[in-house]
């Protein structure tokens, strides 16, 4: 049985560029597969992650998976406004026990502004119902005043104290700048693994002010205000993007979603987070299952490749064949020998692209998290990517057999004379 | 192919002259046990080789036979060590008979390299870097290692140059003597014969008529 692997083994080694080519194949397959799955998963964690405790999310009548993005995720943008005066007559109903203002819209570096009140740090949670604590710093009071999300913080090396300028408008490459009115850094948020890692943080009232001397999303000519100068001014927010609404009892949270739903002075939409979730994984799945499709084929691709190599070199190797069957090699042990070597390829390309992922996953993950805000976990192997693994080694398992058989007949018609 | 009666003695040096195409390959296949006859039997000592099932012939080729073919012998990627010793990990008899007198397996493999002129120089060399004259002898020490009682040698010589035909024949009967194995040479070079207890001709043994080789 030894002597079996040992040839195996040094044969192989013979072959080391083609089979090394193969192995690369088959890591590159695995990877790919095992990667679209953990993506899947991270990324289903970090949503589901973002938002706890929140009963309903108000904003402009849109499709409620858009609300989740825009609102939660700050992906994409809002199609309409609600109302101040709408806003804080619902936050007034009596079943509801706070809530929470977003105004979005501007931008630092590619990073989302969020106009909110202090009810922000005090209400909001993620994960499992962990509140929002503060690394360093406090909340902000006064009003060209910023908290921070850890990523921002971490990423554009901001400490507090720091000065900062923000964008106008939403993409990286925004232009106009809110240059003449500065923020100052006075609290820098802990790390949460959520969208609000990469969050700035400001007042409703300072969003008012940035904007005093803007119209259209562009400075008035000609006229500018002093920030010394714009508490003389009304900094009462007049419109929101959304809100986070938290009630007094789970029980009313149909009737508040169908008050607001129905509400006369502006169309409004009231989502349940879980419920708009569930519609979003639906159009998600599709594409996921598309992608685990793709990927599947690929890991197939690899194994023919697999078994179209060791088949292509089977030929010359019948030389070898028969010189094993001299010196006592029976027919099935030469079918033992094509198989380990096949499934050998296969458990070790397994193990590689497994390792290619983590080696990637460790170096990616930053980049991930700064651009998407999902949080890759530099796992080894989880316990579900188990027996995404174990099958693809028993379909190796199921074609190693191929050459196997191919060899075994061979040997069994050549005897000790190859008829090449 | 149809042979009436064969029989060889312990201890012969046989010289079985045959031409291509007279059934040269089925013989060395029935010998070896490789192929079974349709009709009749086949004893190799006490066994009947037709009575064995198919690993049990493999088995008993590698316990009692050492073969050497007309060339590309060699396994390329094992070490002219591990060619030679490739016998011993295949059978245990063949491996307790080379540990014979105390020497380890490399011992006995050195033993029949050197006895066969092959220069220590050589062993570690990759096989494919060795001339056709020397991956003859290896094989020869292949096949002879754990003393098998039938060597049975397929024109061994025919790829090497006259001097070396004799060189070559010389060191194999020698160490067959050495190892009491009876030698089974197959060649159709009549000029080798005079080396041989005993000439047989395949063509007037095999009274089959032979249409198209198989």
């Amino acid at each position: 049985m030894q002597i079996l692997f040992s040839i195996t083994l040094k044969s192989a080694w013979n072959r080391r560029l083609t089979l090394g080519l193969v192995l690369v194949s088959i890591a590159l397959s695995v990877m790919m597969l095992v990667g679209v799955e953990r993506i899947r998963q991270d990324a289903r964690e970090g949503f589901s992650q973002s938002i706890s405790g929140t009963d309903l999310v108000i904003g402009a009548r849109t499709s409620p998976v858009q609300l989740m993005l825009y609102s939660v995720f700050r992906i994409g943008e809002a199609t309409n406004n609600i109302e101040w005066r709408n806003f804080q007559s619902i936050a007034a109903h009596p079943a509801v026990a706070w809530a929470i203002p977003l105004s979005l819209g501007d931008s630092h570096h590619g990073f989302p502004v969020l106009g909110t009140s202090l009810a922000y740090f005090e209400h909001f949670r993620y994960g499992e119902s962990q509140a929002l604590s503060l690394a360093h710093g406090k909340p902000f009071v006064g009003l060209f005043e910023v908290v921070l999300g850890a990523e921002v913080a971490q990423q554009r090396k901001y400490k507090l104290g720091d000065k900062l300028i923000l964008n106008h408008g939403s993409s990286a490459a925004a232009v106009a700048e809110h240059a003449d009115k500065p923020f100052t850094v006075v609290g820098i948020l802990a790390r949460t693994g959520t969208p609000v890692d990469r969050t700035i943080h400001i007042s409703l009232e300072a969003m008012e002010a940035i904007h005093l001397d803007w119209q259209g999303g562009a400075p008035l000519p000609g006229f500018s205000i002093n920030p010394k100068y714009v508490h003389k001014f009304d900094l009462r927010p007049k419109h929101i993007t959304a809100g986070l609404i938290g009630l007094k009892s789970r029980a009313a949270v149909f009737k508040i979603q169908r008050f607001v739903n129905d509400y006369k002075e502006e169309p409004l939409l009231a989502i349940l987070p879980g419920v708009a979730l569930d519609q979003l994984w639906q159009v998600v799945g599709i594409i996921e299952q598309t992608l685990f499709a793709v990927s599947a084929l690929v890991v197939l691709v690899g194994l023919s490749g697999l078994v179209a190599v060791i088949l292509a070199g089977l030929n010359e190797r019948r030389r070898e064949l028969a010189i094993l069957r001299s010196v006592g090699a029976r027919p099935h042990d030469v079918f033992f020998m094509l198989m380990l070597e096949s499934l050998g390829l296969t458990i070790l390309g397994a193990l590689l692209g497994i390792a290619l992922l983590d080696a990637i996953t460790l170096l990616g993950a930053p980049l991930v998290q700064a651009h998407y805000g999902i949080v890759m976990h530099p796992t080894l192997l989880t316990l579900a990517e188990l027996p995404l693994l174990c099958t693809v080694i028993c379909i190796g398992l199921l074609v190693s057999a191929v050459p196997g058989y191919r060899a075994y007949r061979l040997s069994l018609a050549d005897g000790l004379t190859p008829k090449t | 192919m149809n042979i009436a009666r064969f029989s060889v003695n312990a201890g012969e040096r046989v010289f079985i002259y045959g031409p291509s195409g007279c059934g040269k390959s089925t013989l060395l296949g029935l010998l070896s046990g490789v192929l079974t006859p349709q009709q009749g039997k086949l004893r190799l000592f006490d066994t009947d080789l037709t009575a064995l099932s198919g690993s049990e012939r493999d088995r008993f080729r590698v316990d009692h036979i050492g073969l050497i073919f007309q060339q590309f012998n060699l396994i390329p990627y094992l070490s002219v060590f591990d060619n030679v010793l490739l016998p011993c990990h295949f059978s245990s008899r063949r491996s307790a008979r080379a540990k014979t007198s105390g020497r380890t397996l490399t011992n006995e493999a050195e033993r029949l390299l050197s006895h066969l002129s092959l220069d220590s120089a050589l062993w570690q060399r990759p096989v494919t870097t060795l001339s056709v004259g020397q991956q003859q002898r290896v094989a020869a020490a292949r096949a002879l290692i754990g003393q098998p009682e039938i060597i049975i040698a397929d024109e061994p010589t025919s790829s090497l140059d006259a001097d070396r035909q004799n060189d070559f024949l010389n060191l194999l009967l020698q160490e067959c003597k050495a190892a009491q194995s009876t030698l089974l040479f197959v060649s159709h070079d009549h000029q080798l014969t005079p080396h041989f207890t005993r000439e047989v001709a395949l063509a007037a043994m095999n009274q089959a008529v032979v249409i198209r080789e198989a």
